[in-house]
């Protein structure tokens, strides 16, 4: 009894390895997605080791080396405080990237808990929370953003809190879909026959049978939840300073862009490499995990 | 058709509703006191308290609620803007126009070019052409707006002194701004465009098409094209959310005097009707494009049309 039960959990066990080795295998094969991810991990190193990567403190002021073009001691220049562009695009990862995946993480609980209840539940749950989803749609996600920043004042939390509530919507739909289509499958039935309740039956066995949806639209909305904030501290309704935040960086540099262009590009560089990264990989996450989307 | 259009409008007022809800439930719990705003910090205590009872500011929620509709239903009046003291409707009004041609100059440009970019990157798939138009795409979908806007002044206005940096009265003015804020929209619609081409290509009809004789040309821009044009609608739809939202940011990089700049203005003032009501009032456009796009499904599809005639 006892070698069966290991051998039916070792079976089971290599079955999701292989579900999971074969998405890994699929994955290898897009070159596009490998250098997303390549980028993706380079930059959660940067942000873990800035102390040890960048060479000055983000908001160490020198005077008295203002506005210096790229050199050899400050290869990105310095700012108009004479603060070193490089550390500071290397601190505004940890922010950006903190931002990206705490304002995602908000997003997926809060809109996956209402779009697995309005999908399990169907009905009047249903299109109550999803009437409800319809207005917030209706809001652009950044007006939406920048609603709530307004409401709840600048700085780094607000701003994610703002970014993460105005990206529910989206996951509450995709998680909606994604229950609505497997909850009438047998091993659902048969949870319920074995007297499983709902919860369990919704977070132990529908929600891990739909995740795939769920981890592209993660991975794709940790790049707009940065371009959002990046948006709002751009226009002042973010991070302040001395926080070295992305867009706020670029929304400083504004002002000098006809003589000293460099303190835009470097901050901007560093958004657009991260989206893209986001965004390819992204791409090759939704072919790895469904193969039937691809043609 | 003319019940389906009825029924959709008929549809758009609880929409509506849940927006201003959400935009005055924001408001109310924003700290500061209206009043205290409206007369300014050094305001005696008794005068701020007057004019609290005067707007209805010491009243329940619900019921301020309550009048905001009533107001806006019955006079069209969603308050006075505490900085300017004009009614908020007509700064909305006055700002308004200069958004919607920048919104429509963009999808107007994203359209003409990522159309076209789609069709040909479809038709010669895995080209050259198609490997560029694709990594260029890629890279505009990761190009912050803003971002793209400091280049394009950097590039036209600093370097080449060809284009203007600010303004919206010439077309010349509105180049870099469109551009700017399109150029998003021209890699979402030249990929959208590009896939659902390809989708449709593969079909039978395409190949009895081409059996009979009939000339590329026609094979592509009216059997292909025609066929494809659904999920293109859907995205230029689409696209229109964030060209509204995109706009904050395009008109206080170009200093345009539309709906978006006067938001952000707002909100620095903390003239918080202003603000409420440019929320409201893009809510409502991104809701009637979204009705009008359902619309022209209707049009381009004889499928869906024959459902609702």
């Amino acid at each position: 009894m006892e070698s069966n039960k290991v051998i039916e959990n070792k079976k089971a066990k290599k079955k999701r390895n292989s579900q999971l080795s074969d998405t890994w295998l699929r994955l290898r094969k897009d070159k596009l997605a490998l250098v997303g991810l390549t980028i993706l991990v380079i930059l959660i190193f940067v942000a873990i080791f800035a102390d040890f990567i960048a060479p000055y403190k983000y908001d160490a002021q020198d005077l008295s080396n203002i506005l210096q073009a790229p050199s050899s001691e400050h290869i990105f220049g310095t700012d108009e405080f004479g603060r070193d562009i490089f550390s500071r695009v290397v601190y505004g990862s940890r922010i950006s990237l903190q931002v990206g995946f705490i304002a995602v993480s908000i997003a997926v609980i809060i809109g996956g808990f209402l779009g697995a209840v309005a999908g399990y539940y169907s009905g009047k749950i249903d299109n109550f929370i999803m009437r409800a989803m319809d207005i917030l749609l209706s809001i652009p996600q950044i007006l939406l953003a920048i609603s709530i920043v307004a409401a709840l004042g600048n700085g780094l939390t607000n701003l994610m809190i703002a970014v993460g509530i105005s990206s529910i919507p989206q996951y509450a739909r995709i998680v909606r879909a994604a229950v609505i289509s497997i909850k009438n499958e047998e091993f659902v039935e048969a949870a319920k026959a074995t007297g499983s309740g709902d919860l369990r039956i919704i977070f132990k066995h529908i929600l891990p049978n739909c995740l795939a949806p769920i981890i592209v639209q993660a991975t794709l909305g940790v790049a707009l939840a940065i371009l959002t904030a990046a948006g709002l501290s751009f226009i002042g309704l973010g991070i302040q300073p001395p926080t070295p935040e992305w867009g706020a960086m670029l929304s400083g540099g504004r002002g000098y862009i006809r003589d000293y262009s460099y303190m835009t590009l470097f901050p901007g560089l560093a958004i657009v490499i991260t989206i893209f990264a986001l965004n390819v990989l992204g791409d090759g996450l939704r072919d790895a995990l469904d193969p039937k989307l691809k043609n | 058709m003319i019940k389906y259009i009825f029924r959709r409008i008929v549809m758009l007022i609880p929409v509506i509703l849940g927006v201003t809800f959400i935009v005055f439930s924001l408001m109310y719990i924003t700290p500061g006191d209206p009043a205290r705003l409206v007369l300014g910090e050094s305001a005696p205590d008794e005068a701020v308290q007057q004019l609290r009872e005067e707007m209805g500011l010491n009243k329940p929620f619900l019921v301020q609620y309550g009048n905001y509709i009533k107001n806006l239903v019955v006079n069209r009046d969603i308050g006075i803007s505490y900085v300017t003291k004009r009614p908020v409707m007509q700064e909305i009004l006055s700002a308004f126009p200069a958004t919607v041609k920048l919104a429509g100059l963009s999808i107007f440009f994203a359209i003409i070019i990522g159309i076209p970019i789609g069709i040909i990157s479809a038709v010669k798939k895995y080209s050259f052409f198609d490997n560029i138009s694709m990594i260029f795409a890629l890279i505009g979908i990761s190009m912050p707006v803003f971002w793209l806007g400091l280049l394009l002044i950097l590039l036209f206005s600093v370097k080449l002194k060809v284009l203007p940096a600010s303004g919206f009265s010439s077309f010349k003015d509105m180049i870099l701004p469109a551009v700017s804020l399109g150029a998003q929209s021209v890699a979402v619609i030249t990929r959208m465009t590009r896939s659902s081409m390809l989708e449709v290509i593969r079909q039978d009809y395409i190949r009895t098409a081409r059996a009979k004789g009939q000339k590329e040309k026609v094979v592509i821009l009216k059997h292909s094209l025609g066929n494809a044009l659904i999920p293109i609608i859907t995205s230029i739809g689409l696209q229109f959310g964030g060209l509204l939202g995109g706009a904050v940011l395009t008109e206080s990089i170009f200093s345009i005097p539309g709906i978006g700049r006067l938001m952000v203005e707002s909100i620095k003032m903390r003239d918080f009707p202003v603000v409420q009501g440019s929320v409201l009032f893009i809510a409502i456009s991104f809701s009637i494009v979204n009705l009008l796009v359902d619309l022209l499904y209707a049009y381009v599809d004889p499928r869906i049309r024959s459902q609702y005639s």
